[in-house]
């Protein structure tokens, strides 16, 4: 399927790009005669779990740290919530967030927002909010939610640990041009749904594997109308639709969250960005190899069922019924889904009573997302079949903020749990998991088998929509919460 | 990385789409600072009924008699047949590693997540895309026949049946051949332009300074 941004004025589609075509087109260096790309990187993130392996690979063969200032570490996925000064019981998690101390401390990184630091906190929350994420950027991770940062009009994408050690040492990677795919939507997000519930949607439509080989940009009024955090938990989760990048063109609103930024420029290096970077959007008439086109005042509360994101419905549906699918593959990937799950076909969603309910990770932890569950849970009480309600703050500075607001009372006086920032019970690398059998409402992106604690059951859902269950004690349809 | 040229071995089915590589290699494992000691873990949720931790021995642990690599005639296999989108989720390494250290030199798949794919490349596991009926085909073969072993020929791109009753021809860069081919670390490859990568950073430097801001240099 091909098709173009309609334009009443342009005629040649020649020599119209697309934001991903431009992003790509500023940061290429050579290319091999079969199309591979030496690309320039302007920012690498470093955390401590796809970094040791690199930087003892830079040692090893003799290399060095191309450019220094390229990069900004912090900790996030191993370490516990607890309070710093607690430290971290766990001999092997400890190990790692030594060895990453100890390696931007011999290499001479100097950004580092190590464990205990008030801007320390999930490396796709502390980048952009620090201004160390800016549009035009090729801004690259060993971590797959890389995409979220696309957000910002910067071309970012998840890489592995010799990708890593490739960045280090050379400020380049390797790489293919993708195809273009454009997510229209347009319309209105009615009431209570929010950016969560459409990149659900979105990915219920095109399936985990839907944007693989392309770079999706998420455009039309619906989009424009999301707020930066809401933007950045779409691009977010574009991994989970296959794609390895996702991204939104700048605009006043993304000007206007740059803007004062600890990196940001200022003064006249200011006047001069805004002017670059107002070019970042698609021309009118460029070429999309996809589109898909999806009206924002369809999209309900979603609710995934299964092991893999793309396994979501409707609070309004029922459990699937396998004996109704026809497809052998599909039909025996939904048996074992609904097992590990332990959920009966034909159940209807509300019906799903949850154990634990987890309010964080890169996809929904920042400031308006500790809101939207704040909201919901003021003057409320955890149900009692809720063992824990974990809300966990992107970042440290995600945290004194929504203290400042009193956010924390909120939950606190509700039962449920203020932690320190992390990844957390996202993918349950540290002491917060869910244990055997037990089911989570979760405001995290994978729902895959044992993600969030070996046995784990997890349905992936929006902040207002985990909060409602917490209270509840199970699924509730959010455009109802009085 | 080691050289990639021919390889011949037995072929495991794994029967199912959209394996993660959190199936792959469990989180609890990327703890680890090291780029070895992954392949006891491999599939770790799926091949033993207790749960695994970091610097286990896993030789008396409890094995899950339905998981398929735990028959015995899949002991020593060594190319990993499954279906579409292979390896999609986290952008862990400790995937393609897990794989290499458990036996496997070859994975074929309809389909893969874009960054494990590339991640085996860099790693030295070789992962091929067969059209979905091929899979098909090449999966019910394995079944049938106990000790199907399959040849992949880099070189001239096949996928060899056993006696040489049919062979399939695969996709593959040239680039990513070339380095798989001959054992080349990308770095390397990469540090030839290094001339070029200066130019291009020295011209970005004055055309969008603010990418390079003074107090960081
Ligand atoms: S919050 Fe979860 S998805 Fe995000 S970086 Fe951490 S572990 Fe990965």
């Amino acid at each position: 399927m091909s098709a173009t941004i309609a334009s009443p004025t342009e005629n040649s589609v020649m020599h119209q790009q697309t934001l991903y075509d431009k992003l790509w087109n500023q940061h290429v260096v050579h290319v091999e005669d079969d199309g591979t790309t030496v690309l320039y990187i302007d920012r690498q993130l470093l955390h401590e779990v796809t970094t040791p392996q690199a930087f003892e690979g830079l040692k090893l063969s003799g290399r060095k740290v191309w450019r220094l200032s390229a990069n900004v570490a912090t900790v996030d996925h191993s370490i516990p919530t607890t309070p710093p000064s607690e430290g971290i019981a766990d001999p092997i998690a400890r190990l790692q967030v030594e060895t990453l101390d100890k390696n931007v401390r011999e290499w001479g990184i100097k950004q580092y927002f190590e464990w205990g630091d008030p801007r320390q906190g999930i490396v796709h929350v502390i980048s952009p909010e620090q201004g160390s994420t800016l549009p035009g950027m090729t801004l690259v991770c060993g971590d797959s939610h890389t995409s979220t940062h696309g957000a910002l009009g910067a071309l970012a994408f998840g890489i592995g640990t010799s990708e890593v050690e490739h960045a280090l040492a050379t400020q380049t990677l390797l790489a293919r041009k993708m195809k273009n795919m454009l997510v229209q939507v347009d319309g209105v997000l009615p009431a209570g749904i929010t950016a969560k519930d459409l990149v659900l949607a979105i990915i219920g439509r095109i399936g985990t594997a839907g944007g693989t080989g392309y770079a999706i940009e998420y455009a039309g009024s619906a989009i424009r109308a999301l707020s930066m955090e809401g933007r950045m938990t779409l691009c977010n989760m574009t991994i989970e639709a296959g794609a390895r990048t996702g991204m939104v063109a700048v605009d006043e609103q993304t000007l206007n969250y740059i803007k004062g930024r600890p990196f940001a420029p200022k003064g006249e290096m200011w006047d001069q960005a805004v002017a670059y970077w107002k070019t970042l959007v698609s021309d009118p008439g460029a070429k999309f190899d996809r589109v898909v086109q999806m009206n924002a005042a369809d999209i309900k509360p979603q609710v995934t069922w299964g092991t893999s994101p793309e396994m979501v419905l409707s609070i309004e549906d029922r459990v699937p019924d396998p004996d109704k699918e026809k497809d052998s593959t599909r039909r025996e990937g939904m048996e074992r889904a609904l097992k590990y799950m332990g959920l009966q076909p034909n159940t209807p969603i509300t019906d799903i009573r949850v154990d634990k309910v987890f309010i964080g990770s890169c996809t929904n932890s920042r400031i308006e997302d500790m809101r939207a569950a704040a909201a919901v849970v003021r003057g409320r009480k955890k149900a009692a079949n809720v063992k824990v309600a974990m809300v966990v703050p992107g970042s440290g500075l995600v945290k004194a903020q929504a203290e400042r607001e009193g956010l924390h009372k909120i939950f606190l006086e509700a039962g449920f749990e203020w932690r320190e920032p992390g990844c957390s019970m996202c993918l349950g690398m540290n002491p917060d998991r869910l244990e055997v059998g037990e089911r989570s409402a979760s405001t995290s992106n994978r729902n895959f088998e044992g993600r969030q604690g070996t046995g784990g059951r997890t349905h992936l859902v929006s902040p207002a929509m985990a909060a409602a269950a917490g209270i509840a004690g199970h699924f509730v349809d959010i455009r109802h919460w009085k | 990385m080691e050289k990639f040229t021919l390889h011949t071995g037995v072929a495991a089915p794994m029967d199912r789409a959209n394996v993660d590589t959190d199936a792959i290699i469990p989180k609890q494992f990327l703890k680890s600072i090291r780029r070895t000691g992954f392949g006891p873990y491999l599939f770790d949720a799926w091949r033993y009924l207790d749960e695994g931790q970091p610097e286990m021995d896993c030789t008396n642990r409890p094995r899950n008699p339905d998981f398929i690599l735990n028959q015995p005639r899949y002991r020593d296999a060594s190319v990993l047949v499954a279906r579409k989108n292979f390896g999609c989720g986290s952008s862990r390494e400790h995937a393609p590693w897990a794989l290499l250290e458990g036996g496997f030199r070859v994975v074929i798949a309809p389909s893969y997540g874009d960054i494990f794919f590339n991640n085996s490349f860099k790693s030295g596991l070789l992962p091929i895309v067969l059209a979905e009926a091929e899979v098909d085909r090449l999966l019910h073969d394995i079944q049938a026949f106990p000790g199907f072993r399959l040849t992949i020929d880099l070189e001239r791109q096949l996928v060899i049946w056993p006696d040489q009753s049919k062979s399939l021809p695969f996709e593959v860069d040239a680039f990513r051949k070339y380095c798989l081919m001959n054992g080349l670390d990308d770095i390397g490859l990469t540090m030839r332009h290094a001339d070029k990568i200066r130019d291009f950073e020295q011209a970005r430097r004055l055309s969008q300074p603010w990418l390079f801001p003074l107090e960081l240099n």
